[in-house]
């Protein structure tokens, strides 16, 4: 199915959840409402005309005014690819999480929640994956400010 | 008889070991020998490499790119590269294309080398490394020649390539590949057949076909699952389109099919199907075209956003890129195959000995880097 | 000696004819123990470099050629450096048994040397039950490994001690039984008489006598191997899983102990395999009386060196065994197939007695098998050779 077929499909099977559709990006997404995301990501799974059993990709992204998570979604059986984005207010982030439909996004997830800050609701498993417990911070957030102490210890250079 | 009460011991085995993939921490916990719970916990090679791609331009990144990766750097290489070419437009020389091909099928060879080398080592048998690592030599000393370092090559620009190919190299490789298929079943001989390493491997871990593509697993790890994928010929890039190979799958020739074993051996065979590849690159080496690098100036691509992935030798390496117009990237994300195999450890390690867990991270070739980036 | 014995009796005045005695006896064993020490140490540490230079050959790489010509002195430049390292003790480690462990490992090790003989009259002490000594005073080890594994208070450690006990004591049993097979054929359980019952030709030693006996042979140098902690049974001491087991809180000194106890282990596989299975030190009887101690002593160590390459050559080349797997070939295979030869030996020896014409032929017939055996394999090595087409390098003084 091109992109255009499954986004006439999804925006029939879920009028309110579709929020937007870009088909002149170089990989076509559409946007979809966070509360709509376990259904909408449920169908696109398991529906046999989609069939998208591979999350080849979950990444996080600071746009600016929101955070967003960008799903990369390809099927084995059709061999179709499909980009989905759902979008997070930045100041209460939370997106349903994916990881009870594709097992792949616990360590997806866990790394947008590191890096980015965003709140996977129901993941089983949701603490930090590639900085310390311990830390402070999203990291990739555009605002990020550089810590000055960690764990008590100056990690400022003073130059002469 | 009173059952007798036992308490399950925790055991860990910290980033500091001698098992030769990278920095990586397990906290198990076993019953005797048996594991109950396999956790992983990565983050110690994390160097914020996606935050410096917001910070460096794009050509600048480039190098940066080698050490997602350090064993196959210049897969990592080209998925960048073509990741913004694609974004940008930018056009590659055909004659950049073939050197960048056979660069990286050169360098998946060596990789492989490495990940057969260290699981037999892990298992126990210390000398197909050595083995494996002479071949590796003969690879780095051409690609030394053409750019001058041995581990990190920096060598694929966004464009093309940095160097031409010096006179009498395609020779050498010619050399190189034609002895190293006698390598291949020595090799084989050496260690695939031996029966201690088979009884350790099969059956150990199995991934079936539904688990690997639920976990996001990719390249050989997935193939050997069973799974018919290979993004060079099903999705390819670059000049895979006209260069011939098979794609090697998991048969479950000594076992089931998605055991260690079978990741074990798809990586050999993966190894004498690079050599026919770079047989035929050769072969049709464009030696009249002499331009290897397109001019480009200033890489600023039109706002956008990409998601290029490449047949990387650990799994799928895919760059999602987003561009605002200016001159440095708006989001770098970089998608590993090695990330979705240490996710997948914490539920195929249960039921294993403490042994085998070793055989298993082995197996599915994680690097640390890569995890971690 | 005696002289010396007898002045140190003069000079203190004893007369009392028990402790004179015991003053010869305390004096010849300190004498022999020194002996004895003077060629356990350096042939570990000879074995440890060749074994290294073996290794790296078979790894095509060179291995250690800087110290001294050809890397000849490494060793003793590895032993001054473990003598030079800080002997460290964990605090929380139990210090009584960590200090105890290495000595253990070290005795069992060492008073297996006692009963080898190295000629028809070179031997510490001809016990009448030398080869039940054998396998008691080695059992001593695992008593060591286990207090290692232990004292360390690191549960690595203790997970190689226990692997350590559980596969030392199961391998007492294959090995014990092969030898059991070679008690039952030569009749007596002293080593010199195992020997003495051999003669020089290869129809006449107990390998070839029967296939029980040969079987044999390779279940004992089997079991010695696991009995002795080497690939493929090195699991006590797994380097990519365990760092070094039982070995990871040691350093200095008493980790050189337990390398020495493992490498002087090596030479006693050899040397117990060449004495009671490969007619140990008997000549032909050409050889004139002057010579024949010195050829008698080359002999021996030349058979042994055969059983110590033949490790180191195992140990470089196979993976290593789980624990299960371990277990598994011990208890459902080598033992039954021990217990069957055995059997076998008994049931041979009642049907064909020896000296008579067929146990002859049939010992004519295995050696004839064994040499086929030996022609197959240097044909498969050549063919292997041809194969693979890569330049080989024979001299090993690269």
């Amino acid at each position: 199915m091109t992109p255009e077929e499954i986004h006439s499909l999804l925006a029939e099977t879920f009028p309110d959840d579709v929020l937007a559709w870009d088909p002149s990006a170089k990989d076509p997404f559409v946007v979809i409402r966070p509360d709509g995301t376990p259904g909408v990501m449920r169908f696109l799974k398991e529906d046999p005309r989609t069939a998208f059993d591979f999350l080849d990709n979950l990444s996080g992204v600071d746009l600016g005014e929101r955070l967003c998570v960008v799903y990369h979604l390809f099927s084995f059986a059709h061999r179709h690819r499909f980009v989905v984005k759902v979008e997070a207010r930045r100041d209460d982030p939370r997106v349903p999480t994916a990881a009870l439909i594709w097992r792949g996004a616990r360590w997806f997830e866990r790394e947008a929640y590191d890096l980015i800050g965003i709140q996977f609701v129901g993941h089983p498993d949701l603490r930090r994956i590639m900085l310390p417990d311990d830390w402070e911070g999203h990291p990739l957030r555009k605002d990020y400010v550089y810590p000055t102490h960690y764990a008590g210890i100056d990690n400022r250079r003073e130059y002469d | 008889m009173a059952e007798i009460k036992t308490e399950e011991m925790v055991l860990n085995m910290g980033p500091h070991h001698p098992s030769t993939h990278g920095v990586l921490r397990f906290i198990l916990k076993t019953d005797g020998e048996i594991v109950h719970e396999c956790l992983p916990d990565v983050g110690y090679l994390h160097r914020s490499i996606e935050k410096i791609g917001e910070l460096m331009t794009f050509q600048g990144f480039v190098p940066y790119t080698d050490r997602v990766d350090y064993v196959a750097s210049m897969n990592s290489n080209l998925a960048y590269c073509t990741a913004v070419e694609k974004l940008a437009g930018i056009e590659v020389p055909r004659r950049a294309e073939f050197l960048r091909i056979l660069v990286c099928e050169l360098n998946r060879i060596s990789s492989h080398l490495i990940a057969v080398g260290a699981l037999a080592m892990d298992v126990g048998a210390v000398t197909p490394f050595p083995y494996a690592l002479r071949e590796r030599e003969r690879i780095n000393d051409l690609l030394e020649e053409v750019c001058g370092a041995r581990l990190t090559y920096n060598y694929i620009w966004i464009g093309g390539v940095s160097f031409d190919a010096t006179p009498g190299w395609l020779d050498k490789i010619l050399h190189f590949v034609e002895t190293f298929e006698n390598i291949i079943p020595e090799f084989n001989r050496l260690i695939s057949g031996n029966k201690i390493f088979v009884e350790r491997l099969r059956d150990v871990a199995i991934v079936p076909r539904e688990m690997a593509i639920d976990y996001s697993l990719s390249g050989p790890n997935l193939r050997a699952s069973g799974v018919d994928w290979d993004l060079r010929r099903d999705e390819p890039y670059s000049i895979y389109p006209e260069l011939e190979f098979d794609v090697p799958l998991g048969h479950g020739e000594c076992g089931t099919v998605g055991d260690s074993y079978d990741r074990f051996i798809v990586r050999v065979r993966e190894m004498e199907q690079s050599c026919r590849i770079l047989r035929q690159c050769i072969a049709k080496f464009p030696h009249d075209q002499p331009d290897f690098r397109a001019k480009v100036k200033t890489v600023k691509p039109p706002p956008g956003e990409v998601f290029v992935r490449t047949e990387a030798p650990r799994g799928e390496q895919g760059y999602y890129l987003i561009s605002d117009g200016t001159a440095k990237a708006s989001r770098v994300r970089i998608r590993t195959g090695s990330f979705t195999a240490m996710a997948i450890i914490e539920e195929i390690a249960v039921g294993c000995m403490i042994a085998d867990v070793i055989a298993i991270i082995a197996s599915l070739d994680v690097v640390a880097p890569e995890i971690d980036r | 000696m005696k002289p010396l014995l007898d002045s140190l009796i003069a000079r203190f005045g004893i007369t009392d004819p028990g402790l004179t005695l015991g003053v010869y006896a305390t004096g010849m064993v300190v004498f022999c123990a020194i002996v004895l020490m003077g060629f356990v140490a350096p042939a570990a540490g000879i074995i440890s470099f060749i074994e290294r230079r073996i290794a790296a050959r078979m790894q095509s790489r060179v291995g250690p050629n800087r110290v001294g010509p050809q890397g000849v002195i490494q060793w003793v430049a590895d032993g001054l450096k473990c003598l030079l390292k800080e002997d460290l003790i964990p605090t929380e480690a139990d210090h009584l048994l960590f200090r105890i462990a290495p000595y253990l490992v070290f005795i069992g090790m060492f008073g297996a040397f006692v009963v080898i003989p190295f000629g028809s009259s070179l031997v510490i002490a001809d016990l009448d039950v030398g080869l039940f000594y054998l396998l008691g005073i080695t059992s001593l080890v695992s008593v060591g490994l286990i207090m290692a594994g232990w004292a360390s208070n690191n549960k690595w450690s203790l997970l190689g001690g226990m692997r350590a006990a559980a596969q030392i004591v199961s391998y007492e049993i294959p090995a014990g039984l092969s030898l059991l097979t070679v008690i039952l054929f030569a009749g007596t359980m002293s080593v010199q008489g195992v020997i003495r019952s051999q003669g020089w030709a290869p129809h006449t030693w107990l390998m070839f006598q029967n296939p029980f006996l040969f079987a044999s042979y390779f279940i004992f140098f089997t079991a010695a191997l696991a009995e002795g902690n080497r690939t493929p049974f090195d699991i006590p001491e797994a380097e990519s899983e365990l760092v070094a087991g039982y070995n990871t809180e040691y350093s200095g000194m008493r980790f050189a102990l337990f390398f020495l106890a493992e490498w002087a282990n090596l030479y006693i596989i050899g040397a117990v395999s060449a004495a009671v299975f490969m007619g140990g030190w008997q000549l032909p009887p050409g050889v004139p009386d002057a010579v024949r101690p010195v050829a008698e002593l080359l002999l021996f160590l030349g058979k042994s060196s055969i059983g110590v390459f033949l490790a180191i050559w195992v140990r470089w080349t196979f993976p290593r065994l789980r624990v299960d797997q371990m277990m598994e070939v011990c208890w459902k295979y080598l033992i039954p197939i021990s217990f069957a030869n055995v059997v076998g030996t008994a049931v041979w020896m009642v049907f064909l007695p020896k000296g008579q014409l067929p146990a002859s032929a049939a010992s004519f017939v295995m050696v004839a098998l064994a040499a086929f055996l030996v022609v197959l394999f240097v044909r498969r090595v050549r063919m292997n050779l041809r194969e693979s087409d890569m330049p080989i390098h024979l001299n090993p003084f690269v």
